[in-house]
């Protein structure tokens, strides 16, 4: 009984101290001295491998998902007669949830779980301690501009998956099922809220970016240096990432759509 | 003696632990400028780790790190990134930017600390990688050398800045005959030709004692025995004997403590 409630405090401390040294790594990215001329290109340099490079992932799933959420849309609606409000189904879904969620949960496996296997290698191989040596800061040259491009990338790739749903979404019951192409578009048109439906799924897709990117480069800067360490830590960032999104959406829809 | 007239590291009374391991109990050792100093030792007496403390990458639990005076764990953040621009350090597995061409990780201390012209910075790098005899290899990329050609980039990036100090993280450790060779040659040379001071932390006693001028013999978080190779070639410890002719058994026990050997056999699962 009193070693696991030893075990127990263990795990606790170390937990703890793992937020402790993740908020740390925020802080040193957070208000590190910006130089901008030094940081753009590997910023830019980021923002293609965080960004570019998960497109097509982002295009694909986007598609599909949008087209069965019009396939799925129709065969229940069509039963009440009003398959022409698929148009605001898909839209509505596709702005407010799935875009930021599904692309989020993307973003994690595809980019996330490649930052923490590169800084993790870059680790183990000494060459953050290398840079370190040099007298250059590891925080600015590695963690920052990876971190800054994860957060820039987030919302435009859920943005990017939303056009692409919506379209793939019309591809389905216009193209397809023959849905009357002005209803479709004109009931999306009618009912989709700028501020209340694409500016709050932005915002949705920008504290995803924030906490994927966050997660992924503090596992790579914190793993154990070892080819069994990074794999551990790989895993590690795709399974919390992926949980913090799902409740971070819970809590975040409760705010923005519950009323409260 | 005159060699430590004038001492560019000063480490005393340093102590330090992981966990609840003490890895150096009141280290002394003085470093002298512009020599070869080598630090030996069994694996695991925290030799790298020293190199770390020199560098201000570890903070010790106590002592003093002396570099040119200035006290390496007090120094702020910023003075810290100061002095490391003075030093250069050769990672024992290179620790080449795997995403930059052998031209680009030599020019990178450059790029990050000086603002110097874009052809002068192509000149200081052929004149590095000449040094190294690797200029013609300045295209390919990290994941197209060999280790020892990897080592000798990974050396001509430390010395890009002409640092005061040069460090060697187990330089010799799983090179091929030719390569080891090649290195003691070149780490003897570029001390001779820059007139900068190294230290080589190593356990290849014969590479490392033929180019050393000073060696320091660390165990058990402590300085066991130091002097001039020949000086050291002469102590009659045991321990230090041990080591330097490589005896499998003596202090240091070939055998993990374990029960009685036959004991053990006879008692069966």
């Amino acid at each position: 009984m009193l070693d696991q409630i030893q075990a127990l405090g263990r795990y606790g401390l170390t937990r703890l101290g793992a937020v402790g040294r993740s908020g740390m790594l925020l802080a040193h990215v957070l208000v590190a001295r910006p130089q901008p001329l030094k940081m753009f290109p590997l910023l830019l340099k980021q923002i293609y491998f965080v960004g570019v490079l998960s497109l097509v992932i982002i295009l694909v799933s986007g598609m599909f998902i949008g087209m069965v959420l019009g396939l799925q849309g129709y065969t229940i609606l069509v039963d009440y007669g009003s398959e022409q409000a698929v148009g605001q189904m898909v839209a509505l879904s596709l702005v407010r949830e799935l875009a930021p969620v599904v692309a989020a949960l993307l973003f994690a496996g595809r980019a996330g779980s490649a930052l923490t296997a590169e800084i993790g290698l870059m680790k183990a191989t000494e060459q953050l301690s290398s840079l370190e040596m040099i007298g250059v800061d590891p925080y600015r040259q590695i963690i920052a501009p990876r971190f800054w491009a994860g957060f820039i990338c987030m919302p435009i790739l859920s943005a990017i998956f939303a056009i692409v749903g919506v379209w793939g979404g019309a591809l389905v019951s216009v193209d397809w099922l023959g849905i009357y192409e002005g209803s479709f578009w004109a009931n999306m048109q009618h009912s989709v809220d700028f501020y209340e439906d694409i500016l709050n799924g932005l915002i949705k897709a920008v504290a995803f970016g924030f906490v994927v990117t966050w997660i992924a480069v503090f596992q790579g800067y914190d793993c154990v240096p070892t080819s069994e360490g990074i794999s551990q830590a790989t895993t590690r960032t795709v399974v919390y990432a992926s949980l913090w999104v799902l409740g971070l959406d819970f809590i975040l829809t409760a705010l923005m759509f519950g009323d409260l | 003696m005159d060699m430590f007239d004038d001492i560019i590291i000063n480490i005393r009374k340093l102590n330090f632990s992981r966990g609840d391991r003490a890895i150096f109990r009141g280290l002394d050792i003085r470093i002298p400028r512009g020599k070869v100093t080598a630090i030996m030792g069994p694996s695991g007496t925290g030799k790298t780790t020293l190199l770390k403390l020199i560098g201000g990458q570890l903070l010790p639990d106590s002592g003093r790190i002396e570099l040119d005076g200035a006290n390496i764990p007090t120094l702020s953040r910023r003075d810290l990134f100061e002095v490391r621009a003075r030093l250069g350090m050769l990672f024992q597995s290179g620790a080449l930017f795997t995403d930059m061409s052998v031209f680009e990780n030599v020019a990178f201390p450059l790029r990050v600390h000086t603002d110097l012209p874009e052809d002068m910075i192509r000149d200081i790098v052929l004149m590095k990688l000449q040094a190294v005899g690797l200029r013609g290899a300045r295209e390919l990329m990290p994941s197209e050398l060999s280790g020892g050609m990897a080592r000798r980039v990974a050396l001509a990036r430390a010395i890009a800045l002409d640092p005061h100090l040069v460090m060697y993280d187990e330089p010799f450790t799983g090179q091929d005959p030719i390569a080891m060779g090649v290195l003691v040659n070149l780490i003897r040379r570029l001390n001779q030709a820059l007139g900068h001071t190294s230290i080589i932390v190593s356990h290849d006693i014969k590479e490392t004692l033929g180019i050393a001028d000073y060696v320091y013999l660390v165990s058990d978080g402590s300085v066991i025995a130091h002097g001039t190779p020949k000086e050291l070639a002469q102590v009659e410890s045991e321990q230090v004997r041990q080591f330097m002719q490589g005896l499998p058994d003596g202090p240091v026990p070939f055998h993990y403590p374990a029960g009685e050997y036959r004991a053990e056999l006879m008692k069966g699962v």
